[in-house]
Parts: structure tokens; C-alpha cells; sequence
């Protein structure tokens, strides 16, 4: 974990209620994609959690919907002004569990945590497909973002305004196969389904909410097969295996 | 200059203790700051047997603080005494609180001879907060009579210094301090959380799991302040201050109304670092108070 102030480059809209926020500064802490950060905002008591899209050595972007208190705040900052964050926080994905063709599945603004994963899946050689899933074609985030990687891209509305008419599993059934390793993040019933379906092992992203972000207070503790976990610091990615839904 | 202060014959480098429930066990934060810069840590609070505690959401945000429904997670006093405390006492070299909470006055008796019997340990912090499984699930320091009893039960079993946690939902904090007084208490410390309750009322439901839970932070200090005063008041007892503190200036507040030693909590989870940036914040600010010892200012209101 670091702490440090960091300045907005860019602040803007990308879809419906969705913003795409990138800062400079330190990054030296972020190791995999799937750690987040925590953001503090003025007129709040507690920070808020959000992934990481993807960074390079001296800049982060986040994209974040704007669903409360915070995150309405947030999308009024200008950029040039200063944010305080704490970084590297959370485990991340294992991109090692995968050994050659991995399938991502992702569920709304789940597309944003998945998102470097995906790059350093490709970085290391391996076959990915995306699969994306969205309720309709104004919440469409990250598809060409994706293209551009290099992965497979697919996607699923829920009122067939882009790609299938229908739920990420219903992508599932269309695919061919030979993954050795998923990877999901999403809303709950989604990732739970998507865990149902597929035999093949996994990793999956939680949420909950937090008090400190950074495995201080277990404000964030979930039930286990492996005993109770912080989300914030022994995940927020937890193997399949281990997930009591 | 003078920071040092003194409980009971134990030296705190300075008054600046991360409360418990917000700090872990200390291992975590020794990768974010070099933690021997605090005059003490408690940790959190532990019980006889290993407890999960509430369900999720735990947490719900406020205006200016924050309600927590934890519940007392904790990996019970074993673990506690043969893993927690070691690992900390090898990384620091501060005062070390073990923070204990009980659901019986056999429990509480039990955890504290468990404690106490740890070399590594130096002061022991009883939370008195807890709801009484024999009393109707009242809590104990909600009742002079009952706190009292607790008081003299782990006094019994401790060859450490025993501070009680008084709970700030009472009517009359005096009256229960002076009861733990009389009950042979070393020390006092106060506040512990206020019961709260948020709404989500979208869902129509309480946000927290729990329904009820621990509010906290900044909004509590006038509270957590007037407390303190009342009962360095009332007696004579060395107070461990806290509720609401996030900066120095808490801190001089907190000791101008009694408290010999103050507790950061809830800033912990807003800004990691509150502690550390506390400590190298509070001579700055004894220098522009012309404050030579911080023990001169103790209950000087
Ligand atoms: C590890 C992690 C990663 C996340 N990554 C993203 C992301 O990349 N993009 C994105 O848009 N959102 C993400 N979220 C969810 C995001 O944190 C919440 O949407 C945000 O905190 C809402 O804040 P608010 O003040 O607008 O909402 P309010 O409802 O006003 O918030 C009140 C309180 O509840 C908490 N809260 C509300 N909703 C959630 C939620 N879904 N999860 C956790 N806490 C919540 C807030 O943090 C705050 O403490 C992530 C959450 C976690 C735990
Ligand atoms: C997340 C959280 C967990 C806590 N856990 C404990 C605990 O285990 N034992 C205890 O005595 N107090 C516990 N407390 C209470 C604090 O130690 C402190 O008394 C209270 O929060 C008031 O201080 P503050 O306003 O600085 O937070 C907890 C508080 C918080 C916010
Ligand atoms: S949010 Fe504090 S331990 Fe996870």
C-alpha cells in the first residue's frame, strides 16, 4: 500500500453514468491487474474503492459509474486538481494459473478490473476471449479497448442492442472451448452463474463495502471455504473453489 | 521538550495510541510506517474462542464519521497470545494494549488471565461494551453494578494494569467510572463507539447487516470530550481519551479535558498514516502553544 496525491489529467464521460478518470503520479505500487485504489473525496468520511483499468509508470486510470454520495462528487472534478489515493491495494489476478487460453467474462463495470489482465495475458502469449455484458448498448464500455489488445471480443445485452440478446452465459454456450482458466468480475449473480457453468477452475472478483481498503479494521470480511477473508486484502480475487455464494 | 507521558508507571513515548478495532494487530501497518514512532497500540479486541462476527455490509458511511458492525471478528486469545502478539513485539518496541471483550464475567475472567500471563503484554484494555448473555443482553457498562463486577473479576486474574472501556450509552458515565474505581480499575478508557443506525432507503433497509452498529469519528469528539472531562472530574484514575480524534489539536483537546493518553480510531481508515502524521504534527503544535511538557496540560480545563 502507498499513499500519495495525484493530479487528474483527464475527468470525462464514457457512457451513460459512466466516467473514465486518469491521474499522474506514482504508480510504483501496482503490481497486477485487479488491485484497486482507494480514492479520498472531499465531503466524505471514508475513501471509495475502485480497479485500476490500467496504468503505466507515471499515470492510472480508473472508470467508475457514478451511483451515490462520492462518486457524483467525483465526476465534478476538473482536470488539474489534486486527489489523494492509496494504491496497490489487493491481491490482483494470477495470470500464472493460466496456461494457454483463458476466458474472461465481465459484467458491466466489470469490464474495467478485467482490463489489465487481459494485457498481460496477451503480453505473456496466452489465447484470451472477452466476454462482455451489458443491459444495453449505452453502457457499452472498453469493447474497442479490448479489439485492440488483441482478444476475442463478445458481447451480450440485455435487450440485444449490441451483440446476443441475452446474459454473458448465453455467450458461454456459443464458444468453442479449450480454455484451461476463467477469470470474472461482475455483478454477484452473474459471477455465480458464470462459476456454475463453467467446470474448468477460476478466479473471481468481489466486492464489499469497505472502511479502511488496506486489511486494518475487517470491515470487509467474507465466509470462505478457507476460513473468513478480508476482500479488501486477502482478495478482492479469490479462487472459484474457495467462494461460499 | 517533553511528549513522554505516564499510565500506571508505564512510559508512553508520547500520547498517541491507534485505538482498537482499528489498527489490526499491528503487523499490516508496519508495512505502511515505521509503527515505533506510536506511544502505544491496542489491538483488537479478542475473545476466549475464535469469532467471525456480524454478516456484511459492515460498514455504513455519515456525516463526518462512520458506523461500523464488525462485531468483534477476532482468532481467539490463543492465537492471539502465541502469534499476534510475538510477531508485533518483534517488529516494536512501544506499549502494547490487548484489548478484551467478553460475553460472560467467566470470559472476560478467562481472556484476561490468558493476556495477563503474556510476557509481551503491558497494559490490558477490557471493553465493556459487550452485551451480558446472562443479563438480558445488556451491556455491561451500561450498568454501574454490573461494570463494577467485570472491574473486580479481571483484577483478580491480571498482573497487568487493567484499563476498562467505558461505554459512552449511558446517562451518567460519571457514576459508572467511579464504580470501576472503586472496583480496583487501574484506568479508564472512554469512549468506545455511540449505537447508531443508517438507512438505505432505497432497499428500505438498515445498511448495515446488523441493523445497529458503532458510530464513530469526527462528528463524536464534542461527545467523546465532554465525557472524558466528566469523569477525570469524578475520579482520579489515568485516562486513555478517545472518539473523533484526527489531528494534534484533538489530541491537546482530548488531554486539556483529562486524558493522560488519546486513542485514534475511525481516521485510521480514512487516512492510514493518521497516526504517524499525528505524532510528528504534535510538537509543531506544543512549540506554537508554548506547551515545554504535555503532561502540564492534563486536565488543565
Ligand atoms: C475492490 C472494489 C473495486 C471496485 N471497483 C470499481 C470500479 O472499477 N468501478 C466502479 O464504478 N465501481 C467500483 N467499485 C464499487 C465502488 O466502490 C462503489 O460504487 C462506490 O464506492 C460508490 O460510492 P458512492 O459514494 O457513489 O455511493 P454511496 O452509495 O453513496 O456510498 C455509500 C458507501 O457505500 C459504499 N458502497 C456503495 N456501493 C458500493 C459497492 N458496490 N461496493 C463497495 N462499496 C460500496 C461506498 O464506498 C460508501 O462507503 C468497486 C468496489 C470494490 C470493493
Ligand atoms: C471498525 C472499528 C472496529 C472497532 N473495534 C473495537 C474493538 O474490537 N474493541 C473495542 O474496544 N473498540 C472497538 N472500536 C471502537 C474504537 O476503539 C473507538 O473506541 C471508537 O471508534 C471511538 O473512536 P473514534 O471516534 O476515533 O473512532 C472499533 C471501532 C471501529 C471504527
Ligand atoms: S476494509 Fe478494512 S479490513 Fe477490509
Amino acid at each position: 500500500m502507498r499513499q500519495g496525491d495525484y493530479t487528474i489529467l483527464e475527468n470525462s464521460r464514457i457512457a451513460s453514468r459512466i466516467w473514465r478518470m486518469t491521474l499522474s503520479g506514482d504508480t510504483e505500487g501496482i503490481l497486477r491487474g485487479g488491485q484497486f485504489v482507494d480514492v479520498e473525496v472531499d465531503g466524505c468520511f471514508l475513501r471509495r474503492p475502485f480497479a485500476v483499468t490500467d496504468w503505466t509508470k507515471d499515470t492510472l486510470s480508473l472508470i467508475y459509474k457514478v451511483v451515490g454520495q462520492g462518486t457524483e462528487i467525483m465526476s465534478q472534478w476538473r482536470e488539474g486538481s489534486s486527489v489523494n489515493l492509496l494504491t496497490g491495494l489487493g491481491n490482483g489476478f494470477d495470470t500464472s494459473l493460466c496456461r494457454k487460453k483463458a476466458l474472461v467474462v465481465c459484467g458491466g463495470i466489470g469490464a474495467s478490473p478485467a482490463f489489465h489482465l487481459v494485457k498481460e495475458l496477451i503480453e505473456e502469449g496466452k489465447e484470451v476471449t472477452v466476454v462482455l455484458g451489458y443491459n444495453n448498448a449505452s453502457e457499452l464500455i472498453l469493447f474497442d479497448e479490448y479489439r485492440k489488445l488483441g482478444a476475442g471480443v463478445r458481447v451480450a445485452t440485455m435487450d440485444g442492442s449490441v451483440g446476443i440478446k441475452g446474459l454473458v452465459t448465453d455467450v458461454i454456450d456459443t464458444l468453442d472451448g479449450g480454455y484451461d482458466f476463467f477469470y470474472t468480475c461482475g455483478p454477484k449473480v452473474m459471477m455465480e452463474a458464470v462459476c456454475r457453468k463453467l467446470d474448468i477452475s477460476g478466479q473471481v472478483s468481489l466486492e464489499e463495502r469497505m472502511g479502511c481498503g488496506c486489511g486494518i479494521c475487517f470491515g470487509c470480511t467474507c465466509h470462505t471455504a478457507d476460513g473468513p477473508k478480508r476482500v479488501c486484502f486477502d482478495g478482492p480475487v479469490f479462487k472459484k473453489e474457495d467462494v461460499i455464494w | 521538550m517533553v511528549t513522554s507521558v505516564n499510565l500506571c508507571g508505564i512510559e508512553l513515548r508520547n500520547p498517541v495510541v491507534p485505538a482498537s478495532g482499528t489498527f489490526g494487530f499491528g503487523l499490516e501497518a508496519s508495512s505502511f510506517y515505521d509503527i515505533n514512532c506510536l506511544g502505544g497500540i491496542s489491538l483488537k479486541g479478542t475473545t476466549l474462542e475464535a469469532r467471525f462476527g456480524n454478516e456484511c455490509p459492515r460498514i455504513a458511511e455519515c456525516p463526518d464519521g462512520m458506523i461500523n458492525s464488525v462485531g468483534l471478528q477476532n482468532p481467539g486469545v490463543k492465537v492471539l497470545v502465541e502469534e499476534k502478539i510475538p510477531a508485533l513485539r518483534k517488529i516494536y518496541g512501544g506499549v502494547v494494549i490487548a484489548n478484551v471483550s467478553g460475553f460472560s464475567i467467566e470470559e472476560y475472567e478467562k481472556c484476561c488471565s490468558a493476556v495477563s500471563a503474556s510476557p509481551d503484554v503491558d497494559i490490558i484494555e477490557v471493553n465493556v461494551s459487550c452485551p451480558n448473555v446472562h443479563g438480558g443482553g445488556l451491556a455491561f457498562g451500561t450498568d454501574a453494578a454490573t461494570a463494577a463486577q467485570v472491574t473486580r473479576a479481571v483484577k483478580r486474574v491480571s498482573t497487568k494494569p487493567v484499563f476498562i472501556k467505558l461505554s459512552p450509552n449511558v446517562t451518567d458515565i460519571a457514576a459508572i467510572a467511579r464504580a470501576c474505581e472503586e472496583a480496583g480499575a487501574d484506568g479508564l478508557t472512554l469512549i468506545n463507539t455511540i449505537l447508531g443506525m443508517r438507512i438505505d432507503i432505497r432497499r428500505r433497509k438498515p445498511v448495515v447487516a446488523n441493523r445497529y452498529g458503532g458510530f464513530s469519528g469526527r462528528a463524536v469528539l464534542p461527545v467523546a470530550l465532554r465525557m472524558v472531562n466528566q469523569v477525570h472530574n469524578a475520579c482520579s484514575l489515568p485516562i486513555m481519551g478517545c472518539g473523533g480524534v484526527s489531528c494534534a489539536s484533538d489530541v491537546v483537546e482530548m488531554m486539556m479535558a483529562g486524558a493522560t493518553a488519546v486513542q485514534v480510531g475511525a481516521e485510521n481508515l480514512r487516512n492510514p498514516m493518521a497516526c504517524r502524521d499525528i505524532v510528528n504534527e504534535l510538537p509543531l503544535l506544543m512549540e506554537e502553544l508554548h506547551i515545554e511538557n504535555i503532561n502540564e496540560i492534563i486536565g488543565i480545563v
